[in-house]
């Protein structure tokens, strides 16, 4: 790169990355991307059989972001003092070329309508005393209608496997009766059923639930995408989430976007540039470019452009434009400003049930994506008004291929020791003739949870770390027992001889400690009103107009779904309003 | 993969996977000469001689051999860890260790200044100290089984602290590396044999399930195989 201005620059290589710099370069723009993390390529250090080894990958952190060089202070209230989140646990974002689209499992969700507009869903439905005090209801100010054409575009180019319930209407399938209607079936039939999903199926029916396949960005079959780039099919390895898909059938910018996009001239990708900040002009109007460090030589960088994408890791999102001056930063004592507001996760809580000694759940083939859900407790797929609390989640068998280290290291369950004697006699029980369902749920966001600067902690480049403040609410702990409730009543169904209810317990304060999900959200968030949101509903900034901001970044709400679908749409329906309206005419595309 | 050293070691590792060793191959016996020729095989090359004798000590205690299959000792699970101190982990490379370093809420997570390595140095001297000032001067390598496994119990649910550190904190560390000892690939030096993964049922590095992904409830008919093609 010797150039000092291009066109556009993208900020991070992940999945909203590379959509953005494939439709930019589509539309003519020189494009260069800029990722902090290492070039990867699944055929160099993601083959086999060296990518099969769970310490090297998931344990050891392989494809997830080195901690020692910049990471996240937390506390759970605004009166506490913030500490480092010293080691990998709680999420685990990913660093490199594909980002955390490379190590993701693979559910494709869309979204359920619904929670497009929770806010104004919940006062016409329920009124507007139903939202509980400090909670930050809001609408996307984007309807279902208008992103269907970018979910149908992303799952074909992702790939993915799936059973519809209606297309235009019509009954098309045995899917999900829950969800939208489609414009198109899945590119690629639903992926099989391992033994503890098809023992989900059956008994959820039983119990007068409404089970579907999950839809999955693992290829169920060989596939070519739009962009000519082919995907082999998914082996059931289990080596999705935390890891390179050696089979190339696990959806990733790496395998479906980039071999495209780096054939392309006007495409230029950056590895080992750590953006330090987006510039802004003396009025703070408009982006000239940004400044990176090469983190081959030590040096920074100044690189201008027209347009700058800001589509790095969620939170990420948010501490660049903290660290940039984009937009006011949010203060909850005076409820002003925008970017760090709304900073939503997932609620997420794992049930188990252990059958008969002579029932083998193989619990090591997998898929990530694939297994077998319900939604009849999320969104507001059902009646909220006796039970007090807003939002939902799906319930899932999503045996995603379980391995020995993360099985033997989280223990047995129920009451079996974690180690000593009785402890290798429960871990082969759990091991070979268990299984797990989850409550996947949402989160809703409120006034006292939010993402700033940090006061006392910084990164290796002397910038200040992000801070989140985050607990777990009330209305939140509620809903997820009362689906957790709506589990038992399966496991019983299908015969179990004992079984563990997981659960969030009243008062339960958020442990940074253990995995829960990467599905972390908002923070820069989408929506009609520029005071209460930092983007509009094409993801522009609302105070500097030539930077969008794409990502779950842009989520109001934390939704039931895994948001990886819902950020690819938005990519697309952003990246298509850049090209048919931004691009000729560039500035506020909604006035404020 | 390291080639083991004598025709004993290859014919009992050869063994170590089997049902049948453990329940015919006179167990004391082979339990007793493989611990002395796990010990002796292998030269650590970070710990000492008294942090290697409790290694192998709690390594065991925390996965015991019973009817199911050896401890984590003859595993290679001490082998494991000691390796793991020289990798970018054991030093700490892949954590945030800048300061200042404050105590905080349990679940806020790990706030010490120690990486792995320097972890185990002081709380294994300070669990040395403790256990020679309660039990006339002997080290933890020295105690009965019982006694160990008391002092383990202690250190999990204590609020004592080895050093620097908390006790739990060291228990979770020792537990966790010995558990991964025991079940990564042998590359790492543990998993001796393959026999963590013949114990859950494991298959290891085969990763081709496309012809058994429902079973029905049978288990999966293969043995383990490992990234550098040793089976069990």
């Amino acid at each position: 790169m010797c150039a000092k201005k291009v066109d556009a620059i993208v900020i991070g290589a992940g999945w909203a990355g590379s959509i953005l710099a494939k439709e930019l370069t589509e539309a003519g723009l020189s494009v260069v991307m800029l990722e902090r993390g290492d070039e990867r390529a699944t055929a160099v250090e993601g083959d086999y059989p060296s990518s099969i080894d769970e310490l090297r990958g998931a344990i050891r952190h392989r494809l997830f972001q080195n901690l020692s060089q910049s990471t996240v202070t937390i506390r759970n209230t605004l009166d506490q003092e913030a500490l480092p989140y010293r080691r990998l646990a709680a999420f685990l974002p990913g660093e490199g070329v594909g980002g955390a689209g490379l190590h993701w499992s693979g559910v494709h969700f869309r979204v359920a309508p619904d929670d497009l507009a929770l806010r104004t869903n919940v006062v016409a439905r329920y009124g507007k005393n139903f939202i509980p005090e400090g909670m930050n209801l809001q609408d996307y100010g984007v309807t279902y209608e208008e992103l269907e054409p970018f979910f149908d575009k992303a799952e074909k180019v992702f790939g993915t496997s799936g059973e519809p319930y209606t297309i235009k209407g019509k009954i098309a399938g045995n899917g999900n009766r829950f969800a939208p209607d489609r414009s198109d079936a899945f590119p690629l039939p639903a992926m099989g059923e391992v033994y503890s999903a098809s023992l989900f199926r059956s008994a959820a029916a039983n119990v007068g639930y409404h089970p579907y396949a999950l839809p999955a960005a693992n290829a169920s079959a060989q596939y070519t995408n739009p962009y000519g780039v082919q995907m082999g099919p998914c082996n059931f390895c289990g080596y999705c989430s935390g890891y390179d898909c050696y089979m190339y059938s696990k959806a990733s910018p790496n395998v479906n976007i980039l071999p495209a996009l780096r054939q392309d001239p006007k495409f230029t990708l950056i590895t080992k540039a750590h953006v330090l900040k987006v510039n802004l002009d003396a009025d703070n109007k408009k982006a000239t470019g940004v400044s990176y460090l090469d983190l081959r030589t030590k040096k920074q960088v100044e690189l201008d452009a027209d347009l700058v994408i800001i589509s790095a890791f969620q939170f990420h999102n948010v501490h660049l434009m903290l660290l940039s001056g984009i937009g006011q930063p949010y203060n909850p004592q005076q409820n002003t400003g925008t970017v760090g507001r709304n900073f939503v996760y997932q609620t997420i809580t794992t049930s188990r049930a252990w059958l008969s000694p002579k029932q083998y759940t193989n619990l090591f083939v997998g898929a990530g994506g694939a297994g077998v859900a319900i939604d009849d407790f999320n969104s507001m797929n059902f009646d909220h008004g006796p039970l007090g609390f807003v939002g939902g989640s799906p319930v899932w068998v999503n045996q995603a291929g379980v391995k020995p280290i993360a099985a033997a290291v989280g223990g047995p369950g129920g009451k079996a020791p974690t180690w000593g004697e009785g402890y290798k006699e429960a871990m082969v029980d759990t091991y070979r003739h268990s299984l797990t369902i989850d409550a996947h749920g949402s989160n809703m966001a409120y006034r006292d949870v939010y993402l700033d600067l940090d006061p006392t902690y910084s990164n290796a480049y002397g910038q200040p770390l992000l801070r989140m403040t985050f607990n777990w609410k009330d209305n939140d702990i509620r809903m997820n027992q009362y689906v957790v409730g709506k589990i038992e009543p399966i496991i019983k169904a299908m015969g179990a001889t004992k079984y563990s209810l997981g659960m969030l317990k009243d008062g339960e304060v958020f442990d940074t400690r253990r995995y829960q999900t990467t599905h972390l959200g908002g923070g820069a968030i989408m929506g009609t009103d520029p005071k209460t949101s930092c983007v509009n509903r094409y993801l522009q900034s609302w105070d500097v107009s030539n930077v969008f901001v794409i990502g779950a970044s842009a989520f109001p709400q934390g939704m039931g779904y895994n948001p990886t679908g819902m950020v690819a749409a938005l990519a697309y329906w952003a990246a298509y309003h850049i090209r048919t309206t931004y691009l000729k005419n560039p500035g506020p595309m909604v006035q404020a | 993969m390291k080639i083991p050293s004598s025709t004993r070691r290859n014919f009992t590792a050869g063994l170590l996977g089997s049902a049948s060793f453990w329940m015919y191959g006179g167990h004391k016996v082979w339990a007793d000469a493989l611990q002395s020729e796990s010990l002796q095989s292998y030269e650590p090359k970070y710990f000492n001689r008294e942090e290697w004798l409790f290694l192998n000590a709690a390594c065991a205690r925390i996965f015991p051999a019973d009817a199911h299959g050896p401890d984590a000792a003859l595993l290679g699970a001490p082998e494991f860890i000691d390796r793991q101190m020289d990798t970018p982990y054991g030093h700490g490379e892949l954590w945030y260790m800048s300061g200042p370093f404050k105590e905080g809420a349990p679940n806020l997570g790990y706030q010490l200044s120690l990486p792995p390595r320097d972890l185990y140095r002081q709380a294994i001297a300070a669990a040395n100290t403790y256990v020679r000032d309660h039990h006339q001067g002997q080290t933890f390598a020295q105690l009965t089984i019982p006694e160990q496994i008391a002092l383990l119990k202690l250190f999990e649910q204590g609020t004592m602290t080895l050093g620097a550190v908390p006790a739990h904190t060291f228990f979770e560390q020792l537990r966790q590396n010995t558990l991964e000892g025991v079940f990564s690939d042998p590359l790492y030096g543990g998993n001796k044999a393959l026999a963590g993964w013949t114990l859950l049922g494991f298959p290891g590095a085969r990763a081709d399930f496309m012809d058994w992904v429902n079973q029905k409830g049978a288990p999966y008919p293969f043995g383990p195989v490992s990234i550098s093609g040793e089976t069990a």
